[in-house]
């Protein structure tokens, strides 16, 4: 889960990572007095709001609730603006980057840390961007900082700043289950280095046990997140074939078949490894509700019994009335029984993945 | 000789008495597999197929375990996994899907510092047809040979190894090494074992976009690996993933897709199989 700015920067300050003085607004009525000049930023689930024009700065009361309206407004990059950080405008003399992520491929945490930090850092080359891999075993104890330190160009109490920021942002990482943290940038203002900004997610499995963090809502339409509630993976796409397929290998193969095919899948759907009939059937739900033009089920059974599949798209069938194309393939426990049912319900059924994508093209073209 | 488990591998069930632990460890032993005690806190005394329940790992220990499958909720699982680790037990299968991300990566790491094996989470296991198996691939589809399959997926193994049955290769071992982002295995891990492993000639790899587990393996092939290699690749369809900020870029570097995969894979004399069905026919064509 992708956590906003705001809450980002209030986790940093929890485990003393220091980030400049605000607050956020929600609505321009929100807004305090202005003593100080200060910068106002979109708060949005996204990058690149800078250069949309999601961060203004104000020096005036009047004007800050001006901007903030502005930017409350808005929509970046699709995205609603949910409320606006409103921070004191720093002194910046230098933009460092600092990040911790899992990595998968040593399977440990990476630390990533360079000295030319900003919006530009995705170029920065590789020799520039040190990284340290963590052993879990170990943790991050202050030599990590010190070593880090010398890299990155920082002596003396620099040094002692950057080692607490990141020993501290490590355990957070840690406490909070992140699969990323990133301060980009951590700036340098008046001898303080300060996270300017905050991206953090974290792991969506673990939050039973993060009850503090609110949740928010995911990157989803709403069908997607009706979908998932439910208990499928769903994901929509632009297509006009619905697909229904158990496990996430298989339904993306299924759509990268289709593709090779010529046809265009509708969405995604991963029924799971379950052989209920009401599972089966209520997954038609959210497919009709994409407005497909066919559908294709692709069920490898393993220990699905196939039969109460078949009942399930039956059952789909009959109470949503569906007259468009079905064809099903179906392999697995009791699947000969299971493709008769179909059959005799005038439903298409094979046994094998290829010979029902070549029967639904047949009618694809058909059909136009 | 097999691959990390065979027949004479005595296996327990941490969260036998569930629905999952249940159903799988009957479907085991119907395969050959030695499930020689379970464990589930609370229930000892209970029976599950013949097999003994006891409410701790501990107390399995004079069956002699040498393996564990775990089919506890995912708050559970590392708890389960340091129960088995700190008693000996060298292989440890997690089954349970959704285990947090910090959780797999305790487990992982102390396993890989103590020599344990990890297999998961959230993969369906190990299968060493005509000896054992640990896990819930389904019986019907294997046939004993000599191809090791590899793979990232469920389902989709299933669909593959189905396809090689058909075609009249067998197999060696299937390991399903888990759909998470930690893994106790990664295919170099698993290509080191199949080289080295007699009953194995030729090996199937079954990946998917995201991560560079596949760019790895392809190297690793290149320097390392002496038998045929195919491979087939999940998610060429797939939308460009979320960003995970600018450090996701900055790792993976354009690697990750679909297209960066099955270059590394044809850089290294891998073929890559269009279609799932079509890997017995690029077996042919690199084996026998």
């Amino acid at each position: 889960m992708n956590l906003y700015e705001y809450q980002g920067k209030a986790l940093y300050r929890k485990f003393g990572v220091p980030t400049p003085e605000g607050y956020v607004a929600f609505k321009p009525e929100d807004i305090k007095d202005v003593t100080k000049d200060v910068v106002i930023k979109a708060q949005v689930l996204t990058g690149g709001r800078g250069k949309s024009g999601g961060v203004k700065f104000a020096s005036t009361r009047d004007e800050a609730v001006e901007k903030a309206k502005e930017i409350l407004s808005m929509e970046i990059k699709g995205h609603k603006v949910r409320a606006v950080l409103v921070e004191e405008k720093l002194k910046i003399e230098k933009e460092y980057y600092l990040s911790i992520l899992i990595d998968r491929s040593t399977r440990a945490p990476l630390i990533m840390a360079s000295p030319e930090g900003g919006v530009e850092i995705e170029s920065v080359p590789d020799e520039r961007i040190f990284k340290y891999r963590v052993n879990p075993e170990i943790g991050v104890q202050p030599f990590v900082g010190r070593a880090l330190s010398k890299k990155m160009g920082f002596t003396g109490d620099l040094a002692k700043q950057f080692t607490k920021i990141l020993m501290n942002l490590y355990r957070m990482f840690r406490e909070y289950d992140a699969e990323l943290v990133e301060i980009n940038p951590l700036v340098l203002s008046e001898g303080k280095l300060i996270a300017a900004d905050s991206k953090v997610v974290i792991d969506s499995d673990s939050l039973y046990r993060h009850k503090d963090l609110e949740e928010n809502a995911e990157e989803k339409t709403p069908l997607e997140l009706e979908a998932n509630k439910a208990g499928y993976a769903f994901v929509e796409l632009d297509g006009n074939v619905g697909v229904i397929a158990n496990g996430a290998g298989l339904t993306m193969a299924t759509l990268d078949t289709l593709l090779l095919y010529g046809l265009k899948p509708r969405n995604f759907l991963d029924l799971g490894g379950t052989d209920s009939v009401d599972i089966t059937k209520n997954a038609f739900t959210y497919v009709l509700k994409a407005n497909p033009e066919a559908i294709l089920v692709n069920i490898f059974g393993g220990v699905t019994k196939c039969d109460t599949v078949a009942q399930g798209i039956i059952a789909a069938k009959e109470t949503f009335n569906i007259d468009m194309p079905i064809v099903v393939r179906l392999s697995g426990v009791h699947e000969e029984e299971g493709r008769k049912m179909l059959a005799d319900a005038g439903i298409h059924a094979f046994a094998d993945m290829r010979h029902a994508i070549e029967k639904l093209k047949t009618i694809m073209e058909g059909s136009q | 000789m097999s691959v990390i488990i065979d027949e004479n591998t005595k296996i327990i069930v941490q969260g036998i008495t569930g629905h999952q632990g249940h159903f799988h460890s009957g479907e085991m032993i119907k395969f050959g597999a030695k499930v020689v005690a379970g464990v589930t806190p609370g229930k000892r005394g209970m029976k599950v197929h013949d097999v003994p329940v006891y409410d701790t790992v501990e107390e399995t220990l004079v069956h002699e375990p040498d393996a564990t499958m775990i089919t506890v909720p995912a708050p559970f699982v590392k708890d389960a996994a340091f129960e088995a680790m700190y008693n000996g037990i060298r292989v440890v299968y997690i089954l349970t899907e959704k285990v947090p991300l910090h959780d797999a990566l305790d487990i992982v790491t102390y396993a890989r510092s103590h020599g344990h094996i990890v297999i998961g989470p959230n993969g369906p296991g190990i299968t060493v047809p005509g000896k054992t198996k640990m896990g819930i691939m389904p019986n019907h589809i294997f046939k004993k040979g000599t191809v090791a399959v590899a793979s990232r997926s469920g389902t989709l193994t299933y669909e593959i190894v189905n396809a090689l049955t058909l075609n009249g290769y067998g197999q060696s071992t299937v390991i399903g090494l888990g759909g998470d982002r930690i893994t106790g295995l990664n295919f170099v891990d698993v290509l080191e074992l199949f080289e080295k492993d007699e009953d194995t000639e030729a090996i199937v790899l079954v990946g998917e976009i995201g991560g560079t587990a596949e760019e790895e393996a392809a190297e690793y092939i290149k320097k390392n690996v002496s038998k045929p290699v195919v491979a087939y690749i999940a998610g060429r369809s797939a939308p460009p993933g979320k960003r995970m900020g600018h450090a996701g870029a900055i790792i993976t570097r354009g690697k990750g897709t679909a297209e960066s995969k099955i270059k590394a894979f044809n850089e290294a004399g891998v073929p890559v199989a269009e279609f799932p069905w079509e890997i017995p026919q690029a077996l042919k064509k690199v084996y026998k």
